[in-house]
């Protein structure tokens, strides 16, 4: 078992939800990047999502955009972001994931960075531009390693999310609404029974992201899943504040239902 | 019968997962369509009244003679309506979103060529169109703009990145991740996801079906060379396709050397040979090694794409097409030779080929004969040309 099922189970025990909150790797800069994990860690986070940024982030909204950018800028590498994570597993081993785009995979070598995210201590991989029709690329290496290789399923998949799911592990990133990551007012009503639909072809935890950025976002999503992802709305604290990691850590707190 | 989604190992689907469906609608839309009688007879009818095809295949006599050698055609798509290739495609592509019953299209546009073909279409056809360009291309193709707004079209500045088309084309596919359902996105080369690839160079293998026919009532045979400029690579592969099978045919595809292949500022995604996944597709990019794409640099906006398209990376693994690059100096050379020989101006990513066929025509015999695809024609480029000559002006 790896450390984000052994969190579920965990939590489960408790009969809690999991809170999974997002950082781009190196915005503002690397050091900052290993503070806020512990920050959150600290304000009630249960699973860290990592960020690597790319230069064509196709999925994401105009705050992680602007991350991943200022990171590029200043001149963030892989090494680092491996470095850092190595650096956090010292301290601590709450389930860390990465969201990572294909083609930084590709560029490293599939094999090797599979390889050394189990060793550093990465626990699943979120890829949003491997689609099931390109997943067998990738899924000899990472299905002989510890790391996840969590499926992303959308509104859209309707027939396809059983296909999905198959050979998913960790969570199932259920995908709230169309378009790209960032904060938003109102969610579609077909939700509820799209999670329904989520929920009977798989027995892995759900966890729903994009557009979540309040209490009452979490609030109103507890019942269907068994996680909430909040992303834009912590990378919007963090380009607000510079990386003020007590700033932060109270944003944090303040999503933490109960 | 199911498409390849590939070309080689070339090509795929790496997309959010939230566009899986509405790609597999599409194909499906393709394939049910397209090969049909009455869309056939419905597409030649645009592109014969509206468009004003067939194109000529214009004897370049003088150009000839300048040369040396090989005897150079030309295939004149300038002479389309819009003033480009691009237009096949995007009757074709319109059509078939109308078939869907799709009322709102969406467009990327680097030169503003593709946006200005989409602008005309959906004018054309009732349509709301949206087209995505870079904050840079915007302020270098004001006159375009201009056209598409006239056209009723919304320009929407991006101004993620390097504001240049690589940059619009991640907005227009973000844009139709969230709109899918009523939107139909109309891409404008032989890139991005399947069956974008496939379907691109089914609208555009008209050049080559064209050429062909055309050769052999000029000459008898078929040529001995085809040449084409390569940005994301429509009308290489328009013009190609139909001669893959005829062996005898060498095909030369020519991309963007810029200031120089050795100065890192160029657009040729072949010349670094590094395999990545961009706009959906794995093919040749310009990417640095932890896989950042790399700006592309031309001074034709038209090549200027650090990608290119699947099939073409095939044909090029495969060896079926020789690619090969010119720089910004010797297009704009071949860029007034041809207006000075002929009366012709070309586009300055079509001058990339011309300047390819005066390198080529010296080494083949006088009654051999090689086609030259003259994607467009170069009204759009004269005030580029007019800030070359006078930063080259001594």
């Amino acid at each position: 078992m790896n450390r984000i099922e052994m969190q579920f189970k965990k939590l489960k025990e408790k009969d809690k939800k999991a809170l999974i909150t997002y950082i781009t790797a190196g915005d503002p800069d690397i050091h900052t990047t290993e503070q806020l994990i512990y920050a959150k860690e600290r304000a009630g986070a249960h699973i860290i999502e990592i960020g690597i940024p790319f230069s064509d982030p196709l999925a994401d909204g105009p705050v992680i955009q602007r991350a991943a950018q200022r990171a590029l800028e200043r001149g963030i590498t892989l090494q680092q972001i491996f470095d850092c994570v190595d650096s956090v597993r010292a301290h601590t081993q709450i389930p860390l994931v990465f969201l990572v785009y294909y083609n930084t995979i590709l560029a490293y070598g599939v094999g090797a960075f599979i390889n050394k995210c189990e060793q550093t201590g990465i626990d699943g991989l979120i890829i949003p531009d491997l689609p099931l029709e390109e997943r067998e690329e990738i899924l000899p290496a990472i299905q002989n390693s510890a790391v996840a290789l969590i499926p992303l399923v959308s509104i859209t998949s309707r027939d396809r999310i059983s296909a999905v799911v198959q050979n998913g592990r960790g969570f199932v990133y259920c995908i709230s609404s169309l378009g790209v990551t960032g904060v938003r007012q109102d969610f579609r009503e077909d939700l509820n029974e799209f999670l329904g639909a989520v929920r009977q072809a798989t027995d892995l935890p759900l966890a729903i992201g994009f557009g979540i950025s309040t209490r009452e976002d979490i609030e109103r999503f507890s019942p269907y899943v068994d996680a909430v992802i909040v992303g834009s709305a912590i990378v919007q604290q963090v380009e607000e504040c510079g990386g003020d990691v007590d700033r932060v850590e109270a944003f944090v707190k303040n999503l933490v239902v109960g | 019968m199911k498409l390849d989604r590939k070309f080689g190992s070339f090509g795929g689907q790496y997309v959010p997962e939230t566009l899986m469906n509405p790609l597999i609608e599409l194909e499906e839309a393709f394939k049910e369509y397209c090969s049909t009688e009455a869309f056939q007879k419905e597409y030649m009818y645009y592109l014969k009244q509206y468009v004003g095809r067939p194109t000529s295949l214009y004897f370049a006599e003088k150009l000839t003679r300048t040369c040396g050698g090989a005897k150079i055609y030309l295939k004149r798509e300038d002479l389309n309506h819009t003033g480009a290739h691009k237009i096949n495609n995007v009757i074709g592509q319109l059509l078939l979103a109308k078939k869907m019953g799709k009322t709102k299209v969406i467009a990327e546009t680097g030169a503003g060529q593709h946006g200005v073909a989409t602008a005309t279409g959906a004018a054309l056809f009732g349509m709301e169109c949206t087209v995505f360009m870079g904050e840079e291309d915007i302020e270098r193709q004001r006159l375009n703009v201009f056209r598409m707004e006239l056209l009723g079209a919304t320009v929407q500045p991006v101004s993620s990145g390097t504001k240049t088309l690589k940059d619009a084309t991640n907005e227009a596919i973000r844009e139709w991740v969230r709109c899918a359902e009523d939107t139909f996105y109309v891409i404008g080369s032989v890139v991005g996801p399947h069956p974008y690839p496939t379907m691109v160079r089914t609208f555009q293998k008209i050049i080559g079906e064209e050429t062909k026919k055309q050769i052999m009532e000029a000459e008898g045979a078929l040529p001995q060379a085809l040449i084409a400029c390569v940005g994301g690579g429509s009308n290489s592969m328009g013009l190609f396709y139909p001669f893959i099978k005829d062996t005898t045919v060498k095909m030369f595809g020519v991309e963007a050397a810029g200031h120089g292949i050795e100065t890192k500022q160029h657009a040729a995604a072949f010349a670094e040979g590094r395999v990545g996944v961009l706009h959906g597709m794995k093919t040749y990019l310009l990417q640095d090694a932890e896989g950042q794409i790399l700006p592309a640099h031309s001074i034709s906006a038209g090549l200027d794409y650090p990608g290119v398209g699947p099939e073409h990376a095939y044909l090029y693994e495969n060896k079926r097409v020789e690619y090969t690059s010119i720089t910004d100096t010797e297009a704009m050379d071949a860029f007034q030779l041809l207006a000075k020989q002929e009366g012709i101006i070309p586009a300055i990513e079509s001058a990339h080929a011309i300047a390819y066929g005066c390198k080529l025509a010296p080494s083949m015999q006088a009654d051999e004969v090689i086609v030259i695809c003259l994607s467009g024609r170069g009204d759009k480029d004269v005030h580029t040309a007019a800030q070359y000559l006078e930063s080259t002006r001594v």
